[in-house]
């Protein structure tokens, strides 16, 4: 049988309400904080986890961070902004980008790409991306993708040494951001929250000990296309719905399914949903505009990046038992 | 001298042995077993083994040969080389 998108429908009122009890209960009874921490990036996700939280707990048990630094869009704070300000709770801007110079965050990055492309420098701007999934039978190989100051593109496929370096260095960005989470949490006795949608939770697309770190994640069972329907729901600001998603972390525009997902996050929804409820390729490629060979492909990179992921969320490995401790 | 498949493959294993298993040679993938069904290499692990591939035999493995069909076991891997090699 057929199926399309309404597969992704919910009831939202009642779905809130339902996540709202959950994380009152995990705050107070299991976490035994008295308020959370949203790092607010200007996107869809942490937006509707702010919404959630302020509903849950009450806006004076919510804290925002705005934390944007030099490769991040004009616009970000002022989205960012605009979800403290609708949702009625305190927030602090801390602007991250002389932490990340400390760390040379951004020089050990550009001599990573300097290995590709050793001109690369002041007034260049860059970000990686995948082979599209559907062109090709190819691997999640990474390539470079750099603008010249006179506006030329040119792409690179990465050698090991330099997509590991520049994946290294980037990381630093959500890994400060989580350091500072955790320093507002620590001194208002409060929980950090995790926004991970489905896609990114089931798919690893976080950084382990950076956004992947977190006391409560409120929305990792949801899937995208429910994120925003559930954010319109709970009155996120229109210009937040509206914006398509991006990293927001590397200098050159990035949208998130050229950095990591390789198709658009709502044929990418559809996709999950239907491999996890057992749903042949066929049956599911009609509502995708696909062929049933693409959506097998789609089903083997979905395999593929829960194999690649299964570290990322792994608890360290003892080398002997510690029963005490569960 | 032209390559023989049967060298490379050798030459390939331990490779993935020193590289990837840390020296267990018993844990060595037999010629046709697929890295992605057992996860043995993941796609950084391609990237490593390319470059190796390329450093070694001195080929150029262009983006569209990065395909399961030339590197998804070690038979597929030594058949590739030899073929791009012209041996």
């Amino acid at each position: 049988m057929a199926i399309g998108y309404d597969v992704l429908d919910l009831d939202l009122e009642a779905e809130a309400e339902r996540i709202c009890q959950a994380i009152r209960r995990g705050v107070s009874h299991d976490l035994k904080r008295r308020g959370v921490i949203v790092a607010l990036s200007g996107g869809i996700d942490s937006s509707c986890v702010a919404a959630l939280c302020a509903r849950a707990l009450g806006p004076k048990h919510v804290h925002g961070l705005h934390m944007p630094e030099k490769d991040s869009s004009d616009d970000t704070l002022g989205l960012s902004r605009s979800v403290s300000d609708t949702f009625g709770f305190d927030s602090t801007v801390e602007i991250i980008t002389p932490i990340l110079e400390g760390l040379r965050c951004y020089e050990r990055r550009d001599d990573a790409i300097r290995m590709v492309f050793p001109e690369f420098g002041p007034g260049w701007k860059s970000k990686i991306v995948l082979p599209g999934l559907l062109d090709a039978g190819s691997y999640n190989v990474y390539s470079v993708v750099v603008q010249t100051p006179a506006g030329e593109i040119l792409k690179q496929r990465l050698p090991p040494k330099a997509y590991l370096q520049i994946v290294a260095a980037t990381n630093f960005k959500q890994r400060t951001r989580k350091m500072l989470e955790y320093y507002h949490a620590d001194r208002l006795h409060f929980a950090v929250t995790g926004t991970p949608n489905r896609l990114e939770y089931d798919q690893g697309f976080f950084v382990k000990n950076g956004d992947g770190a977190a006391d409560i994640k409120p929305i990792a069972h949801l899937y995208k296309s429910q994120v925003y329907a559930m954010a319109r729901h709970l009155g996120v600001p229109e210009a937040i719905c509206n914006r398509a998603p991006t990293t927001d972390t590397y200098s050159l525009a990035q949208g998130q399914d050229e950095f990591y997902f390789s198709l658009p996050y709502r044929p990418m929804d559809l996709c999950l949903w239907a491999k996890n409820h057992g749903v042949a390729a066929a049956e599911v490629a009609g509502a995708l505009e696909l062929t049933a060979e693409q959506v097998e492909r789609v089903y083997r990179d979905i395999d593929q990046k829960r194999a690649t992921t299964r570290y990322m969320h792994l608890a360290p490995v003892l080398c002997g038992e510690v029963d005490e401790i569960h | 001298m032209a390559l023989i498949p049967t060298d490379v493959e050798r030459d390939v294993t331990a490779f993935i042995v020193e590289n990837f298993l840390f020296g267990s040679a018993a844990d060595a993938p037999a010629p046709a077993t697929s890295f992605m069904e057992t996860g043995l290499i993941d796609s950084t692990g391609i990237l490593e083994l390319v470059a190796w591939l390329e450093s070694t035999y001195g080929i150029a493995v262009a983006d569209d040969q990065l395909v399961p069909e030339n590197l998804d076991s070690v038979a597929n891997i030594a058949a590739f080389v030899v073929r791009t090699k012209g041996g």
